[in-house]
């Protein structure tokens, strides 16, 4: 008999999640899936609106990462303009988007991720969060939420409010970083340091325990997909699409994001509301692909910043070509705090982000533009269709969690497999790891749900063998 | 002219011939709640928040329309009064779509700030969700009926301080709606001289200029002033 596990929900991700593991005769893992149940309909929402509205009305989206939507959005504003923001503009829209790196990715290894591995996977599920943390280390849950501090006081300083800024614009951002500011930025930023290393030093023990996870969490060949700069070097907000392989040669180069349609397909399936996105010439589901920071890791070749250089390296030597186990997320999001702050540094120094000349203004130029930037959990698209008078004609975004969606799904099956062998139960601690295998993506769930018109839904009947004896769909 | 003498809220006082009881209670201190009035322009009561009562007249009266008479008994504020006026401004939100968080007007807007100072923390009227464009065919302007309370304060400065009337009212009941010329797109008007009046004299989030982000539309109304009084008075008062 065929039986459907249902684990639902999956605690500790901001959102819902519905996961179906599917077992043949036998007790074996045949499949599973990650379902995202939520349903927004922003897309449909938007349409009408003047497109200068839109970093005000994307970053509700999704109150996870409401600075990369807002980003992303100005950015399509740009291109509907077709002007190049003033100089200080980008430099300042850059820095947001670091503090946004180091908020979400602190906030996804200290709290979300790391009572798995510092508590054990055992530990009753009343212990296992940020508070067992607190009473089994005090001194570094109370470092990993200052560090998210920093990246929201770094985001506060320059949008003036820590949730929802509509502070980038279509043309540039509405207002300058002073100089007492940067200063208070500055001030903080040995700290942030001495958390991060931290953390690594943490994280590297982690790994000499973890090895079977390193095997077993995700790691299955894929390609992966971020921005990266002319020459390679990690990007965040500028850039253009690079995709490598699993043998890390990289198969599509310096694709210009106003194209990403060119690479990138969107299969829409029914039995979830998100789209799944794959690279278009591979086809689907062969051109399955990875986004943030272990995709990102993987198609740059240098961080451009020395400290994380040197970890770039380490981490690079844990895979044959890319590394492949999401498991090393983790690893490849401390990299990422650590480039951030570097980054942060740097531009302490510059003295062109105290510029006030930060807006540039224009008509429509373009009916179309696309913002692409990379998001703490990977590349967002905003693309939008105007018509000649500015008002959008069709919205289609992108997020992160969609195209690590199929992903997703494999590792969630990767990790049954090693742990429901002819059984027809799911014990605690298998529970456990299926999350922390969907937490390694640090999933947004509210956010990529976008509407394909309607809401699909179907209700499936699997009997004997996996024969469907019943079925209903809508949409 | 003769003067009148009257109480308003219990408090004696003594008027010209032809002033508004709005302007009266104005000049005596008292803050009577308005939308569709705007210093400089000519009175219609379309909004009807200004209502006061007046003893032994058994409907209320719009403070902006009514003239001041020779021992009239105003009150205006009574829990008659506050509820209507809330019952008024639900009724406003009610009628179009209103997203405060997204719109240009946000912080700046008089409909927000009347709801939050009349305590209007919900509202009880079924939302009718109405499907209003948005007309951005303009250079520099644009119109979001979705925002607009028909207050016509935009139509009165285009005729009267402007001289183009460009702007008119079309349509009755929930069909009314602002129109520019022969109910044509803004950016074909062959009347409208893009002076901006209008923009500024709006109290929401319903004109604005292009290109204008959540919350970025602050309006100076004084302008508005400065030009009637120029006009009327010959007198080139400029507000510091
Ligand atoms: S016009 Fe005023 S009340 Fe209406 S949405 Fe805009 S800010 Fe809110
Ligand atoms: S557009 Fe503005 S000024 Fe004109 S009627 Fe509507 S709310 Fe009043
Ligand atoms: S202000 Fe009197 S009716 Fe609008």
């Amino acid at each position: 008999m065929s039986k459907r596990i249902v684990i639902d929900p999956v605690t500790r991700i901001e959102g819902h999640a519905k996961i179906s593991i599917y077992v043949d005769d036998a007790g074996h893992v045949s499949d599973a899936e990650f379902h995202v149940v939520e349903f927004r309909g922003f897309e449909k929402f938007c349409e009408g609106r003047p497109f200068a509205e839109m970093p005000a009305i994307t970053p509700r989206i999704c109150g996870i990462c409401p600075v990369s939507h807002l980003l992303a959005s100005a950015k399509a504003g740009d291109a509907i303009m077709a002007v190049n923001i003033p100089p200080t503009a980008d430099k300042l829209r850059r820095l947001m988007n670091l503090g946004q790196m180091v908020q979400s990715h602190a906030l996804s290894f200290f709290h979300l991720s790391a009572p798995d591995f510092l508590l054990g996977w055992d530990t009753p599920q009343p212990q296992r969060n940020v508070f067992g943390i607190i009473a089994s280390n005090k001194d570094l849950a109370r470092a990993g939420i200052r560090l998210r501090q920093f990246g929201q006081e770094v985001i506060e300083i320059l949008g003036g409010r820590k949730v929802h800024p509509s502070w980038a614009v279509p043309g540039g951002v509405r207002s300058p970083l002073s100089v007492e500011g940067r200063e208070r930025i500055r001030l903080w930023l040995p700290e942030a340091y001495a958390t991060t290393e931290a953390a690594l030093n943490l994280w590297k023990k982690t790994m000499e325990t973890h090895q079977r996870e390193i095997q077993i969490f995700g790691n299955f060949p894929s390609l992966f997909m971020g921005l990266v700069a002319e020459d390679g070097t990690w990007e965040h907000h500028g850039g253009k699409l690079r995709f490598t392989d699993s043998s890390g040669s990289i198969i599509a180069d310096q694709v210009d994001p106003q194209k990403y349609h060119e690479v990138i397909g969107e299969s829409v399936q029914n039995s979830s509301y998100l789209k799944s996105p794959y690279y278009l010439p591979l086809g689907f589901p062969a051109g399955i692909y990875r986004v943030g920071p272990l995709a990102r890791l993987n198609v740059c070749q240098r961080m451009g910043v020395p400290k994380a250089d040197a970890e770039l390296k380490t981490f690079k030597m844990m895979g044959r070509g890319a590394v492949t186990s999401s498991f090393l997320y983790h690893y490849a999001r401390l990299i990422e705090i650590l480039a951030s702050l570097e980054y942060i540094e740097r531009s302490m120094d510059d003295p062109e982000i105290l510029g006030d000349y930060l807006r540039a203004d224009a008509g429509i130029n373009s009916l179309r533009g696309v913002g692409a930037s990379e998001a703490p959990r990977g590349t967002l698209f905003h693309d939008y269709t105007v018509d000649r008078n500015g008002l959008l004609e069709k919205v289609n975004l992108i997020v992160a969690t969609g195209q690590n969606n199929l992903a997703m799904n494999q590792t969630v099956a990767q990790i049954a497999r090693h742990y429901i062998n002819g059984s027809q139960q799911i014990p605690e601690p298998l529970l456990n790891r299926v999350e922390h295998g969907i937490r390694c993506y640090d999933p947004c769930l509210s956010c990529s749900t976008h509407a394909v018109g309607q809401m699909p839904m179907r209700v499936q009947l699997i009997g004997a063998g996996g024969k469907v004896l019943d079925e209903l769909t809508r949409g | 002219m003769a003067a009148k003498t009257l109480t308003i809220d219990g408090k004696s006082i003594t008027a010209e011939e032809g002033a508004t009881v709005l302007q009266v209670a104005e000049e005596a201190g008292i803050k009577i709640p308005t939308l569709c009035h705007l210093e400089g322009i000519y009175d219609v009561g379309a909004c009807r928040l200004c209502l006061v009562e007046v003893v032994g007249v058994p409907k209320l009266l719009p403070a902006c329309a009514t003239k001041v008479a020779e021992g009239m008994e105003i009150n205006t504020d009574s829990e008659r009064l506050r509820k209507y006026r809330r019952m008024t401004l639900e009724l406003l939100f009610a009628e179009r779509n209103h997203v405060c968080a997204v719109c240009v007007s946000n912080g700046h807007c008089e409909l927000q700030t009347m709801a939050y100072s009349l305590g209007m923390d919900h509202v009880r009227y079924e939302y009718l969700f109405p499907k209003w464009g948005v007309d951005t065919t303009q250079r520099l302007f644009g119109m979001d009926h979705n925002r607009c309370i028909l207050c016509t304060r935009c139509v009165r400065v285009c005729w009267h301080i402007e001289g183009a009337g460009t702007k008119n009212v079309s349509g009755r009941g929930t069909k009314s709606h602002i129109i520019t010329d022969l109910n044509m797109p803004w950016g074909e008007s062959v009347s409208c001289t893009q002076c901006g009046k209008c923009v500024q004299a709006c109290p929401t989030g319903a004109l604005f200029h292009k290109g204008s982000t959540a919350g970025e539309m602050e309006r100076d109304r004084g302008k508005l002033e400065f030009l009637v009084t120029a006009r009327e008075k010959h007198q080139w008062v400029v507000a510091v």
